[in-house]
């Protein structure tokens, strides 16, 4: 079980792409990653979970730590590319309603 | 002590000097678990072995020895980390007996006691998947006016999930008679979730309140696994879902109120994500496996049909659940 995540910048807009399966023992890793984001004023980040596979509520957890952190700093955080499965977690948690998500569908109508 | 381990040494290495035969090896292995036991250090082994060289050979001496000497302060290094270990090997144990208090600790603070009503039949399973419970339920009732029910899983697992249990808690305990509005119950506890804890810290909570006299089931959830409500009168089931978000991510979050009708027979079922979640096996779906058992099984006792569900999910995920699993059924 891995997980890893990449980031490009592209148009002063951060794009990261996570993959693999996010759980207990590998949220430490995405953690991290993301606390060594920095956010600048007016940022804008997008990270793509269409290849996630597996998300448990921990990593749920440093999504909204990031998502809180990102708000503090002024910054702009889009989650993209929600399985369907995952698409359920963020809603059954009232988390669709705060943070700004688009599931895999509405990605492919906009290609 | 040394003196004697380097006598018994000598004699094991001259017998398989003299003899090279498995016995005498497996001999040797056995002195070895002594030398352990005792904790010599590498580089006092290579000693021992150049002292009883030394007698066994003792014109071989004058070339080897400065060989031997290198190889001792080579082994220092070996020694230190050996030594390292064995401390490591000690904190931990002192971090286990520690572990295993708080576990006792959370078993007291946190133990859920199943009311037994005339009225309602109460059943209730929590299992955890570590040494400690990320999940929690608490009751609360009146007589046989109101009963309500909390059932809560804070994310993350271990000393934080508890510590973080134990404020749920609290918290509920001190509503004293609010505790019949759920949407209410769960913006105070919100707010005192929400100060407590960080950022990626999170429970789930769905609250339900049965007003026994009136057979109203009222509930609301904090972005938690909907509960399920069986209808005996229509055969079927519905999914108890509300909307409302996680508690301790915003400090003024509310809750929707919602109300059902509880019938003769009707069955309510309050989970956690440990149940509804086969990680192994996303070719079923979770719900109808749950909704399957129950039918066929709703004749037998509210705790009866908790067990079973339990090793009915466990068996489906080959015996290797990935969460804590914690059911409440209420049985009309």
């Amino acid at each position: 079980m891995d997980m890893t995540i990449h980031f490009k910048e592209l148009d002063n807009k951060l794009y990261g792409f996570v993959e693999g399966e996010i759980d207990t023992f590998t949220a430490s890793s995405l953690r991290e990653e993301l606390e060594a984001v920095k956010i600048t004023e007016g940022l804008e980040i997008e990270l793509n979970l269409s290849k996630v596979n597996y998300m448990d509520s921990t990593g749920l957890g440093i999504f909204v730590a990031f998502y809180k952190r990102a708000s503090r700093e002024n910054g702009k955080v889009k989650l993209v590319g929600l399985s369907s499965r995952l698409q359920r977690l963020f809603e059954i948690t009232g988390l669709s309603d705060l943070m700004d998500i688009e599931t895999d569908k509405k990605v492919e109508l906009r290609k | 002590m040394l003196k004697q381990l380097e006598s018994q040494y000598e004699k094991i290495l001259s017998d398989y000097m003299s003899d090279q035969t498995e016995k005498n090896l497996y001999i040797a292995q056995n002195f070895t678990r002594q030398l352990i036991q005792k904790n010599i250090s590498p580089e006092d082994v290579v000693n021992i072995h150049k002292n009883a060289v030394g007698k066994i050979f003792p014109d071989r001496m004058v070339e080897d020895q400065p060989a031997y000497d290198f190889l001792i302060e080579v082994m220092v290094h070996y020694g230190m980390a050996h030594r390292e270990h064995q401390s490591l090997l000690q904190i931990q144990a002192e971090y286990e007996m520690e572990m295993k208090i708080a576990t006792n600790i959370q078993k007291t603070l946190l133990k859920t006691v199943v009311p037994q009503l005339s009225s309602i039949d109460i059943g209730m399973i929590s299992i955890p998947i570590r040494k400690m419970n990320g999940d929690y339920v608490h009751f609360l009732y009146n007589r046989e006016d109101y009963l309500s029910v909390a059932v809560t899983d804070v994310v993350g697992k271990g000393v934080p999930a508890a510590l973080c249990m134990s404020m749920v808690k609290y918290g509920l305990e001190t509503l004293e008679y609010a505790y019949k509005d759920p949407s209410y119950v769960l913006e105070v506890i919100n707010r005192v979730i929400e100060k407590g804890v960080d950022d990626s810290m999170f429970v789930s909570m769905f609250y339900g309140c049965l007003d026994i006299q009136n057979s109203i089931f009222s509930y609301a959830s904090a972005g938690h696994e909907p509960a399920l409500h069986y209808s005996a009168k229509h055969g079927e089931f519905f999914s108890l879902e509300a909307k409302g978000l996680l508690l301790g991510v915003l400090s003024d979050s509310k809750y929707s109120y919602n109300e059902i009708l509880l019938e003769d027979n009707d069955i309510v079922v309050m989970m956690t994500d440990g149940v509804t979640e086969f990680r192994a096996r996303d070719d079923l779906n979770s719900r109808e496996v749950i909704t399957s058992l129950i039918v066929e099984n709703k004749h037998v006792s509210a705790q009866h049909l908790c067990n079973l569900l339990y090793k009915q999910i466990e068996k489906i995920q080959d015996f290797k659940l990935s969460d804590d699993f914690t059911v409440v059924i209420l049985k009309k």
